[in-house]
């Protein structure tokens, strides 16, 4: 090399280069077959572009995966503020029995009692035995066995609950307490205590304040959660005066939001508490930490867009891998030997070639879908799939290469040094096909990749949790996302394409660069 | 040429025998879902026999009871009496829903496909004549970028700036949301406005391949002698070009479109799918994810008919029009 250099040198200063004899190679400068390829591919603008394209692809998807700070599936979270059910209030209009300690009172005598209420009837019997009916104030009434004293169960209306969180209020207190409330005098006494009412329905032994006394019914959705009364009274208020919704500061001074939402069918007010909750980062436009936002499952698009990268170009590359494989074998026996095998093999190609391939793959990816199959065996069935359904066009172009081939003189010459069969085929009749099937992977990278894109585009190819860039794309079918989150569909779109568009530069370029006839 | 069309004509059919009892088999193979699911909603009803009595029934009609052979030429004998069975999703004879789908599928294909010749062989013979200049580069790119655009993708964009953007046109669908009181010519303009999409979609991807198609065969006709001979004679480069060269690049060209005019009838699976079009394609989609065999087999062999028949097509126009090629 240093030696040419040198010549060059010397002929670009007019130094004569007669001591050299005509046919020395120092003359020319030689360039193998493989350079001179090479040489032409390079000077194709295009084709370089095409393939730094691919270069930068490779590194996105290869390289980025490890150096992005995110997983393929890590799940990203932001605070939401999110109503959610507090509680449930409706405004007792039923009556609701209190039953005495040690007495019996069953659902079938409630419901007896209740008639007798309402018709205003004194009394009622039920299996032979009568009871007494009595009205002791406003929606409160007792019953008794017919002529006896002892109570046995109270029917009311106004609501007693106990102040003290996990404690109820005793039958006696219950009772004395109502009908003091109901007949709006404001102390009485239960076994020797006093006790005495506000005007807001508070009942007080002494100072202490043990219960209180509200036609709301207030409860909590979450049962370990405890409605104080000041939080009642403040609800019956503002459901009094029909607000919808109010503010309430509770005793550690936290200060929340609630709304009130009426349903007239089950004539309840459902309260809604405001509150601070963790839910995934779905759809979140593009910031520092996403540079291209997130997907719907609160995911990081730039990692999923680089771990997708992955999946397709390892899709198309084990894809074409299978077709060649398969095709350079049938194609090159087809080719070399001709007759009864090459038309078998080429019958069987016309029959591949004749099958309608995309039906046929939606098809089976419907069934994996109803067969449930584990999304990672799925990836491996997609590539059998299509390399087996892909190696018809190479096997057809391996045997016409052959088969002019075949006929050129240094293959009878291999014949006539006795080399074997296998070894003609495959050591002096495949490398020569090499060029033509480059050319035909590169392109036919491409088109796989796009036939994956699609079909995981239409949820039938690469399943989620993996990515790929048409199952990323898939989000554009939900309308809302295809009018207001660029971000989740067009850098994927866009990838695709690149890629697509640059390995079909590179087989455009590699053709032109192998074909011997070009002029450049 | 009667003989080599006869011998072409049968080896077709020895071919379509095979691709058949191959998807008729793959059909076999499917988990047969589909008319477990309508047992047990037929067994369901109150009355009604036990779930195995009708599956029973349903897969004697279905003629899933035999085994893949002998329903295979059961298949091929019903199908050489005309009957096609019916369409188990859309419950009515396969024959109708597929004369009720092809034809908005031919009307869209037939537009694209007028409208690519329109555009692709003009400009391939452009960027031919004017190799590895500034144009035939721009044409080239263009012509690849629209083979490597993923349809769902190059569609999405265009429902996005369209219907979205601009809202010239709606997302989905065949006919607006108030077709039924239009005036017969207001039905065609409306049924016109929501084929542009489509017609468009299909358009652009499919115009790179005919169009590098015409330019590799331009530039072959253009390395030959005889069009150097006509230059030595002293043509204008216009006759040069249009009438010595374009008509010999004809020949190739012929016999690709003659080979896809066919395809016109096989529906666009992908395009029709996302744009809503109740064509041959969308129909066979949703027959095929739901698993109705009838059609999906139907519009399998459909398919391979039309192939088969696009390229014998093709390779007789190729002896028909070109003088240089004889049959023996």
């Amino acid at each position: 090399m240093s030696d040419n250099n040198e010549l060059k040198k010397k002929a670009e200063n007019g130094e004569d280069l007669d001591h050299l004899s005509l046919n020395d190679d120092r003359r020319v400068k030689v360039l193998s077959p493989g350079a001179m390829v090479a040489k032409r591919f390079f000077r194709n603008r295009i084709a370089v572009v095409g393939m730094a394209t691919l270069i930068f692809m490779f590194l996105f998807s290869f390289v980025g995966g490890l150096i992005t700070p995110y997983s393929e599936a890590q799940q990203f979270y932001r605070m939401d503020m999110q109503n959610k059910q507090y509680a449930g209030v409706t405004l007792n209009s039923e009556f609701r029995f209190a039953v005495n300690e040690g007495q019996d009172f069953n659902s079938v005598l409630q419901a007896q009692m209740t008639l007798a209420m309402l018709q205003n009837k004194d009394s009622f019997t039920y299996r032979d035995v009568s009871y007494d009916v009595t009205e002791e104030g406003k929606d409160l009434y007792s019953v008794t066995y017919s002529g006896k004293n002892t109570v046995l169960a109270i029917a009311y209306k106004d609501i007693i609950s106990s102040s003290v969180q996990g404690s109820s209020v005793p039958f006696a207190l219950q009772y004395g307490a109502l009908k003091a409330y109901t007949n709006d005098e404001t102390s009485f006494t239960v076994d020797g205590t006093a006790y005495t009412i506000d005007e807001d329905g508070g009942l007080f032994r002494g100072s202490e304040e043990i219960a209180y006394i509200s036609r709301y019914v207030a409860q909590a959705i979450m049962p370990d959660i405890f409605l104080t009364r000041a939080f009642k009274e403040e609800l019956a208020e503002a459901i009094d005066s029909g607000d919808e919704d109010f503010i309430f500061t509770d005793e550690n001074g936290e200060t929340h939001e609630y709304t009130i939402t009426y349903d007239p069918a089950s004539k309840t007010w459902s309260v809604m508490q405001l509150t601070e909750t963790l839910v995934f980062d779905t759809y979140s436009a593009p910031s520092k930490e996403h540079w291209l936002g997130t997907d719907r499952n609160g995911m990081d698009m730039l990692t999923r867009l680089m771990y997708g990268g992955r999946v397709s170009l390892i899709i198309g590359f084990i894809v074409v891998l299978i077709e060649t494989f398969l095709g350079v074998i049938m194609g090159g026996i087809s080719g070399y030997f001709g007759g009864w095998v090459d038309n078998l093999i080429m019958r069987l190609v016309d029959i591949f070639y004749c099958i309608p391939s995309m039906p046929i793959i939606i098809i089976l990816g419907a069934v994996m879908d109803a067969m449930r199959v584990d999304p990672q065996i799925r990836m491996l069935y997609l590539m059998l799939i299509l390399g087996f359904l892909g190696w018809a066009g190479v096997a057809r172009l391996v045997r016409g290469q052959i088969l002019s081939l075949r006929e050129q003189e240094f293959m009878t010459a291999t014949e006539a040094c006795g080399i074997r069969v296998s070894r003609r085929i495959f050591k002096h009749l495949i490398p020569n096909v090499i060029p033509q099937l480059i050319v035909t992977c590169t392109m036919g990278l491409g088109s796989t990749i796009l036939t994956e894109a699609t079909l995981s585009f239409l949820g039938l190819g690469v399943k989620f949790p993996f990515a790929s860039w048409g199952n990323i794309i898939n989000d554009v079918n939900d309308t809302f996302v295809l009018t207001n989150y660029w971000f989740i569909w067009i850098p994927a779109g866009v990838l695709l394409l690149l890629t697509v568009l640059a390995f079909n530069l590179v087989g455009d370029g590699l053709r032109d660069a192998f074909d011997p006839k070009m002029k450049r | 040429m009667r003989k080599y069309i006869i011998k072409r004509i049968l080896l077709s059919i020895v071919i379509l025998f095979f691709v058949a009892l191959i998807i008729y088999t793959l059909m076999r193979c499917l988990p047969t879902s589909y008319i477990e699911a309508m047992a047990r909603q037929k067994s369901m009803q109150p009355g009604s026999k036990s779930f195995e009595e009708w599956m029973d029934q349903l897969t004697k009609m279905y003629n899933m009871d035999k085994g893949i052979i002998p329903g295979y030429f059961a298949w091929l004998g019903s199908l050489f009496r005309g009957e096609f069975g019916d369409s188990w999703k859309w419950t009515v004879p396969v024959v109708e829903k597929f004369h009720d789908t092809v034809w908005v599928s031919f009307v869209m294909g037939a537009i694209s496909f007028v409208l690519e010749l329109l555009i692709a062989i003009p400009l391939g013979i452009i960027a031919a004549t004017k190799q590895y200049s500034k144009t035939d580069y721009t044409i080239s790119i263009i012509a690849l970028a629209g083979i490597s655009l993923p349809t769902f993708f190059f569609a999405s964009l265009l429902k996005l700036l369209f219907s979205v953007k601009l809202g010239w046109f709606d997302l989905y669908g065949l006919v607006g949301r108030s077709y039924e009181y239009l005036t017969p010519m207001g039905q065609f303009w409306d049924k016109a406005a929501h084929l542009v999409m489509p017609v468009t979609t299909l358009t652009v991807l499919s115009i790179g391949g005919l169009m590098r198609y015409t330019r590799t065969n331009m530039l072959e006709v253009l390395n030959a002698d005889y069009i150097r001979t006509a230059r030595a004679k002293g043509l204008s480069e216009h006759k040069v070009i249009y009438t010595h060269a374009f008509r010999n690049t004809l020949i190739p060209l012929v016999t690709i479109i003659g080979g896809s005019l066919p395809g016109l009838f096989s529906g666009a699976l992908i395009t029709e799918t996302l744009f809503g079009i109740p064509g041959i394609g969308y129909a066979s989609y949703h027959s095929m994810i739901s698993g109705d065999i009838p059609f999906s087999m139907f519009y399998l062999v459909f398919l391979a008919v039309l192939t088969l028949a696009g390229n014998l097509i093709s390779d007789i126009l190729y002896a028909v029009v070109d003088p240089r090629v004889r049959i023996a």
